[in-house]
């Protein structure tokens, strides 16, 4: 550009005669490409005939060396180009490839000093022939391999520069080398959408060294590759994480969750841990199953995890959990995350498994700090350790919301306030507790069964606003009613969370929220998402995202088996359940909404149909781990229904299907157990069954 | 539909439909039709024993065991036990077995070693993680359970 400046400067005067010259020629030739033909190469001329004479010799000469001067800096500037390309690609393709040192003239661009102190310190501990550690590893690329062992291939695709990969080797050569070691380093590790001409002398050693053996300073620093990495701490990781493990020997799996604690299960958070006997069950966290023996709700006790650490040096691989980072960023080019402490971790198999955050009320949030400091929102260990000690120190507190988590939470503050005296409210804008999802005259019975429990029960209650007036919160309804109390649990939904759809150019469904992925729960090539976060399509039901722990753990197992080259499809139907009380506990399958037509088939309901019984009576556990307690009830709370004069209104158990279409979408087994196969069966046929009665005698609903 | 017997009663509340059933009522075998199952279907969970012969070491009725930090010990000695054609079926791997034995000591509050109980035994209650689990494979978890506990317990006490 200033060549062409400088040059047009002194050739002015030439160059204006010349191009009025030129001017003319043009439009004689009848040719006008718009253009001032003074500093244009001479291929995008018009042939203007040359006059004779000295001042065409001129104009000629000027006209060549412009063209010359043209060209070559074209010339230059692809040439600078390419190599530029070059080198990029060269970066990305080495990547994979396991080290070894080789000596490289590397033109790469700046290599801080400071980085090459930690690489000999890394490097000579390489000498681990088994372990498939890769030193200070660059961001790996879309390997199809993974880790193996120090790969004697350099692959470094012959470019020139390409030499510049760090590949470690058993010999020792390393310590002449940590220079171009240094330099491909620096190279490896730009940030997302860096050109490597601007590659910023960021050591991060931290991301680049490798914990191989404990002997060496490097052993505090997480792995810069996972095979294998799931975003996301909950069921359905751990779920995959298994699933993994169970499929690929020897797997190296990192689940990266921004929570402190390790994998667990959250249904007994809402109901077994209440009716614990053990008053230290907040720390504990032990809960009684259906078969008397106790258990925690961690999946796994911490030996079963490795450290992060430690993940590239196991020998047979393992599952490890760095806790306390949030994932905040994602390349799905460069296949690579970043977390929030600015950490990068690549991988070469990546599953979302973010589950969601629960919603609050807007008027909530804008009532202030005194409102929100008063207000519990419930999903994680720590809300219910808060929420348990709320109970225990307040007179009264309130539930809005009618749903699953909202009813589970009332019938078990319900429980305690026969004890303690806890006054306990809940609210609703539906007519019946679980108004969405059981039909109408099943919702209303379900609402008489959780009063009894000691739950103040508001329906159709849409609240208006919340203040803090005294020291108590003061909710006004929209119909007038007013209701004072110390404490609000909101459990009004979950909002799935979806941070890294922008960074990772997912998709995101606008029905249903969540990231839109498909049968086989794949996003795009190599990320999978499971769980609450993922709207999936199921081949039976259609496009749904379900919030239940039975999906999680099922469709956390499915994305581990896909990620291991499974290609599954989304078919085994996950199911749910829930308690309400000792007399109301009902297990369900597919799509069970309210606003589909229902045929329900109900028996007399006898003192044996209940949860409880259910729990002393089964003897194979097809019901969930976290059934509920068999501990005594308080013979307060237990109602079982007269069987002689309201046969009408007494739905003590029976089968209810939801139809789409004539066809069963959706089954409740309503206090009747262990029969879920059959349910899944008829969902699974998806036929059309003229008369439903029929279909539901294969229940047995009279038998136990 | 059919309304079958005296004591059936049904009626309906807007578009959901209720239908109280004696027992009677329900005592005639069902004539609903299922759709026949194809035992081979590779969309569906499988049990213990793929349809190969092979291990399906992702069953739920394993519990972590296959996965966990002695899931490669474990791995070996049970394959070995499954193939073995000897008589006494897993005489022949003591060694794999040892192994194994060995690394489950390393993690007594992962694999608390009881008395009358095999690992495998312990790992279920303390590993399984929902319904799906124990749902899909009530009959496997028969199997895994009867053909090990003498093997296993003899040896290893």
């Amino acid at each position: 550009m200033l060549k062409c400046r400088t040059v047009w400067r002194k050739l002015a005067p030439l160059a204006k005669s010349s191009s009025t010259l030129c001017r003319q020629n043009v439009r004689r030739a009848g040719l006008n490409n718009g253009r001032t033909p003074v500093c244009v190469p001479a291929a995008h001329m018009s042939s203007g005939p040359v006059g004779g004479g000295g001042d065409n010799l001129k104009y000629a000469l000027l006209v060549g060396a412009v063209s010359v001067g043209g060209l070559v800096y074209a010339v230059v500037t692809m040439k600078s180009d390419q190599k530029r390309y070059e080198q990029r690609i060269e970066e990305l393709s080495t990547r994979p490839q396991k080290t070894s040192t080789k000596p490289t003239a590397a033109q790469i661009q700046s290599e801080p000093p400071a980085v090459p102190e930690d690489q000999p310190a890394a490097a000579p501990s390489i000498e681990e022939p088994s372990s498939p550690a890769e030193v200070e590893a660059p961001k790996e690329e879309t390997a199809p391999e993974t880790t193996t062992p120090p790969a004697d291939e350099p692959v470094v695709e012959g470019l020139p520069e390409a030499a510049a990969v760090p590949v470690v080797q058993e010999e020792p050569l390393v310590s002449s080398e940590p220079p171009p070691a240094v330099e491909s380093v620096v190279l490896a590790e730009p940030a997302a959408a860096e050109p490597p001409a601007s590659e910023p002398p960021e050591p991060q050693p931290e991301v680049l060294v490798e914990s191989v053996a404990d002997s060496t300073p490097v052993s505090l620093k997480l792995p810069a590759h996972a095979p294998y990495l799931l975003i996301g701490g909950g069921t359905a990781s751990f779920a995959a994480a298994r699933s993994i493990r169970a499929r690929d020997p020897g797997a190296k799996v990192l689940i990266v969750t921004d929570e402190p604690d390790l994998p667990y299960m959250r249904p007994p958070l809402s109901k077994e841990l209440w009716f614990s006997d053990d008053p230290a069950v907040t720390d504990t966290l032990r809960f009684k199953q259906w078969n008397g023996k106790e258990r925690s709700i961690y999946f796994q006790p911490p030996s079963f995890y490795i450290r992060p650490e430690d993940l590239d040096g196991a020998e047979n691989g393992g599952v490890a959990v760095l806790n306390n980072r949030k994932v905040v960023y994602m390349d799905v080019r460069g296949n690579k995350v970043k977390l929030d402490d600015d950490t990068e971790i690549s991988y070469d198999k990546c599953l979302i498994a973010t589950g969601g955050i629960p919603r609050n009320l807007q008027l909530i949030e804008r009532a202030g700090e005194e409102v929100m400091k008063r207000t519990t929102l419930f999903r994680k260990i720590e809300d219910f350790k808060s929420l348990d000690k709320v109970s225990r120190n307040v007179k009264s507190v309130t539930i809005i919301g009618g749903g699953f988590l909202g009813s589970e939470l009332a019938c078990a503050l319900g429980r305690r306030s026969t004890e303690s005296g806890l006054e306990v409210i809940q609210m609703f804008p539906e007519k019946g507790n679980m108004g969405k999802v059981l039909p109408e005259y099943l919702s209303n019975w379900t609402t008489e069964k959780v009063k009894k429990e000691g739950v103040k029960v508001l329906t159709e209650a849409l609240v208006k606003s919340v203040t803090c007036k005294d020291d108590q919160l003061e909710i006004k309804l929209k119909d007038g009613r007013v209701v004072t109390t110390d404490h609000i649990v909101a459990a009004v939904g979950l909002e799935p969370n979806v941070d890294l759809a922008k960074s990772a150019g997912l998709e995101v469904d606008s029905d249903f929220g969540g990231y839109r992925v498909n049968a086989e729960l794949q996003a795009r090539s190599n990320i999978w998402v499971a769980g609450d976060a993922a709207c999936f399509y199921d081949i039976r039901l259609g496009r749904r995202r379900v919030e239940h722990h039975d999906h999680a753990v099922v469709s956390g197992r499915l994305a581990g088996e896909n990620m291991t080259g499974a290609s599954k499809p989304y078919w085994h139907q996950s199911m749910f359940w829930s308690d309400l009380g000792p007399d109301v506990g009902y297990e369900a399958i597919g799509i069970v909404d309210s606003s589909l037509p229902t045929v329900g088939v109900f028996a007399k309901a006898t003192a044996k149909d209940t949860p409880k019984a259910a729990t002393e009576m089964s003897g194979t556990g097809i019901r969930s781990e976290s059934e509920t307690e068999d501990t005594a009830v308080s013979p307060v709370a237990s109602d079982t229904p007269s069987p002689a004069a309201e046969n009408k209104d007494d739905f003590g158990k029976g089968v209810i299907f939801y139809l789409r279409d004539k066809v069963v979408v959706g089954i409740i087994l309503w206090n009747v157990f262990n029969r879920m196969p059959i349910a899944r069966k008829i969902i699974k046929d998806g036929e059309e069954h003229a008369d439903l009665n029929e279909v539901a005698k294969l229940f047995n609903i009279h038998e136990d | 539909m059919s309304l079958s017997g005296v004591f059936c009663s049904y009626r309906q509340e807007g578009k959901d439909k209720i239908i109280f059933v004696t027992k009677e009522d329900h005592e005639a075998s069902s004539n609903a039709e299922l759709v026949e199952e194809d035992p081979n279907d590779p969309y569906e969970e499988q049990g213990l024993i793929l349809p190969g012969g092979d291990i399906n070491w992702n069953c739920p009725c394993l519990g972590g065991m296959a996965s966990g930090p002695c899931g490669t010990e474990f791995k070996d000695a049970f394959s070995c036990f499954h193939y073995s054609k000897e008589e006494i079926k897993g005489s022949d791997f003591m060694e794999q077995f040892t192994a194994m034995q060995q690394c489950l000591q390393l993690y007594p509050e992962l694999y608390p070693q009881e008395d009358e109980a095999s690992p495998k035994q312990s790992s279920k209650d303390s590993a399984a993680e929902g319904p799906s689990a124990a749902n899909s494979n009530p009959a496997p978890e028969q199997d895994s359970d009867t053909s090990n506990p003498n093997t296993e317990s003899s040896p290893g006490s």
